[in-house]
């Protein structure tokens, strides 16, 4: 019986083929920490009494969510973190002003690479499955255990093939396709499952679109969301990986749980209701909801990719009188290049607020937050109850386009409605 | 382990910022966490849960997040056992990890009511509604979880394996 990625990925690990169901521990290559989450593994990684974490080299912490600090407590985490990376020499740890939202960070400085498993204390970690790694979230007990041994208990998971056919319509991105993809599978569809995207649309799309969909993964309960390395990849990763990765492919008679085919000819861009990512409809059912807020940003959507898509519907246009429009560049880089190319300017504008990398709004955490019966378009990957702040707040999810021209429009419509 | 206690309802897909909102995720201290447990959904849970009660829910528990703040919190505001029709792959692992029991049983879920009196025996698999008088069978642990739970959680998992290794402590 053949293999897929995430079979052929663990075995590699552990030096011998390993199947579906079985609970290995296995060496990781990356380990990754946040500002919420890395306090309550450095709590438990202290008890233990060690000198060292396994590699300082291998382990990333990033302050990301509640940073630049929110407030004091924001800040007494952020410095409980700040000081444990300069205690144990990590390395990669990435203060306020080198650093960005994690999962778009990570890819970029090419701390992950095809091959590996990377663990992190933050569920969106499958986003790095887009370079044909085996990325999945765990907690921070879990961070903890793997700053001490370098090693991580997992049960391999079953494989679902989702295969891409045909070609995309117009602003139909790789958002639309996992948003479209979780409405047919619901929020628990690929729980426990490695979700593995293919198929020729997914080989056309760019880096960026790829992270988008395998960011998602965790939306449908998918332990990771794997695309098959290729040139795209390659390309990506050769200018800046600092160490050597390896490309696994499926084989042809891989044992899969099931298999989804998907005729991208037919799909809208999606928007998802709340207060699930799973509750999408096609633009053209929208109807007619009005918004008061739009974000663009976070590590769904806040690459340099995502930022030209807005300043396309955006450019000599304004946000209308009764929205605000926040707009979060996802790295110190990203937000850099979107100076150069002048889409800042085109963002500022048309009357939008553009700020510092942070994950900010999309946890309801700060920069944006929700009053009652406020109501947001959000290029972020949760709609959940309270997420971006009042428990009668609403966020519906989308693409950079379809946020950008509802911003302009005050209701949700697609970019052609404001062109 | 026997837990007896009474139980508290509720539904599909459970989010984690349902059971800690993030704006309460500034804390690592489980007695503060304890005070917003579930208040995404029910603001008075964590006046009325009582230490020893049973949480029930149906399926894709702890969907959403990896925060660990989730498990940690129900921990703490009393809540001895998760008995549910599913659970989502994070909120599982953390729960091992730090040591709630959480059982899955989609018939006990489905069948049981909102303040019904369930009795849990970890050991055996076996859950009693005394309310309702019946009587649901639940898969054991794999092995590997046993040993976990046994050493008392991941960390103390881990403290022995390093004292066996000597793994770089000095
Ligand atoms: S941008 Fe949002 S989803 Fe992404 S890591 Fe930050 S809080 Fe999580």
């Amino acid at each position: 019986m053949g293999k897929t990625i995430a079979e052929k990925i663990l075995g590699a690990h552990m030096g011998r083929d390993v199947s579906p169901g079985e609970l290995i521990e296995v060496d990781v290559d990356i380990a990754l920490g946040n500002d919420i989450t890395t306090p309550l593994a450095i709590v438990e990684f202290e008890k233990l009494g060690l000198k060292s974490v396994f590699d300082q080299d291998r382990v990333v912490i990033v302050p990301d969510h509640f940073a630049p600090n929110k407030d004091v407590k924001a800040a007494q985490q952020c410095k409980m973190v700040r000081e444990f990376a300069k205690k144990y020499r990590i390395t990669n740890y990435f203060e306020v002003g080198r650093m960005g939202i994690e999962h778009a960070l990570l890819p970029e400085q090419g701390l992950v690479l095809p091959g590996d498993i990377i663990i992190g204390a933050d569920s969106h970690t499958c986003t790095y499955g887009a370079l044909g790694s085996f990325a999945t979230g765990i907690g921070s007990t879990d961070l903890a255990a793997v700053m001490a041994t370098g090693q991580i208990w997992f049960m391999v998971p079953e494989s679902i093939k989702f295969i891409f056919h045909g070609s995309c319509q117009k602003w139909v991105s790789g958002k639309d396709l996992i948003l479209h993809t979780i409405g047919r599978i619901g929020v628990d569809g690929a729980n426990y499952a490695a979700m593995e995207f293919c198929g020729e649309v997914i080989s056309s799309l760019s880096m960026s679109d790829r992270f988008t969909m395998s960011n998602m993964a965790i939306e449908a309960g998918g332990k990771c969301g794997i695309i098959q390395a290729d040139e795209t990849t390659i390309e990506y990763v050769s200018s800046r990986a600092k160490r050597e990765y390896k490309i696994y492919k499926s084989d042809d008679n891989a044992k899969y749980k099931e298999v989804y085919e998907f005729d991208c000819s037919r799909i809208e861009p999606q928007v998802a209701f709340p207060h699930l990512p799973s509750n999408t409809k096609p633009i053209s059912e929208v109807g007619d909801i009005k918004i008061d807020q739009g974000v663009i940003g976070s590590c769904t959507n806040g690459r340099i990719e995502d930022l030209r898509i807005a300043a396309q519907v955006l450019r000599g246009k304004k946000v209308h009188p009764e929205v605000r429009l926040i707009i979060i560049p996802a790295t110190q880089a990203i937000y850099q290049l979107a100076i150069k190319e002048g889409l800042i300017d085109i963002f500022i504008e048309a009357q939008a607020v553009v700020s510092t990398p942070t994950c900010g709004p999309c946890l309801g955490g700060h920069m944006g937050i929700l009053a009652e019966g406020e109501r947001a378009i959000a290029t972020t990957n949760r709609n959940f109850v309270g997420r971006m702040g009042h428990p009668k707040s609403e966020v519906y999810l989308a693409s950079p386009a379809i946020a950008a021209a509802s911003c302009i429009s005050g209701r949700i419509v697609a970019p052609e409605e404001v062109l | 382990m026997v837990i007896k206690g009474k139980i508290h309802s509720f539904g599909n897909d459970v989010n984690t910022d349902d059971i800690i909102p993030a704006v309460y995720l500034d804390t690592t201290e489980p007695s503060e966490l304890a005070k917003y447990c579930m208040i995404g959904i029910d603001p008075t849970f964590p006046s009325r849960v009582i230490s020893g009660e049973i949480m029930v829910a149906n399926k894709n528990f702890g969907c959403g997040s990896s925060r660990e703040h989730a498990p940690i919190a129900i921990k703490a505001c009393g809540i001895a056992c998760v008995v549910a029709a599913s659970f989502a792959r994070i909120f599982y692992r953390n729960a091992i990890n730090i040591g709630l029991p959480i059982i899955v049983c989609p018939e006990a879920a489905g069948e049981s009511n909102d303040g019904d009196i369930l009795e849990v025996d970890t050991d055996q698999g076996t859950i009693k509604n005394l309310t309702t008088d019946k009587t649901y069978a639940t898969a054991p642990f794999p092995e590997f979880m046993q040993r976990l739970i046994a050493a008392g959680g991941l960390m103390e998992y881990v403290r022995i394996k390093n004292a066996t290794a000597n793994l770089h402590s000095k």
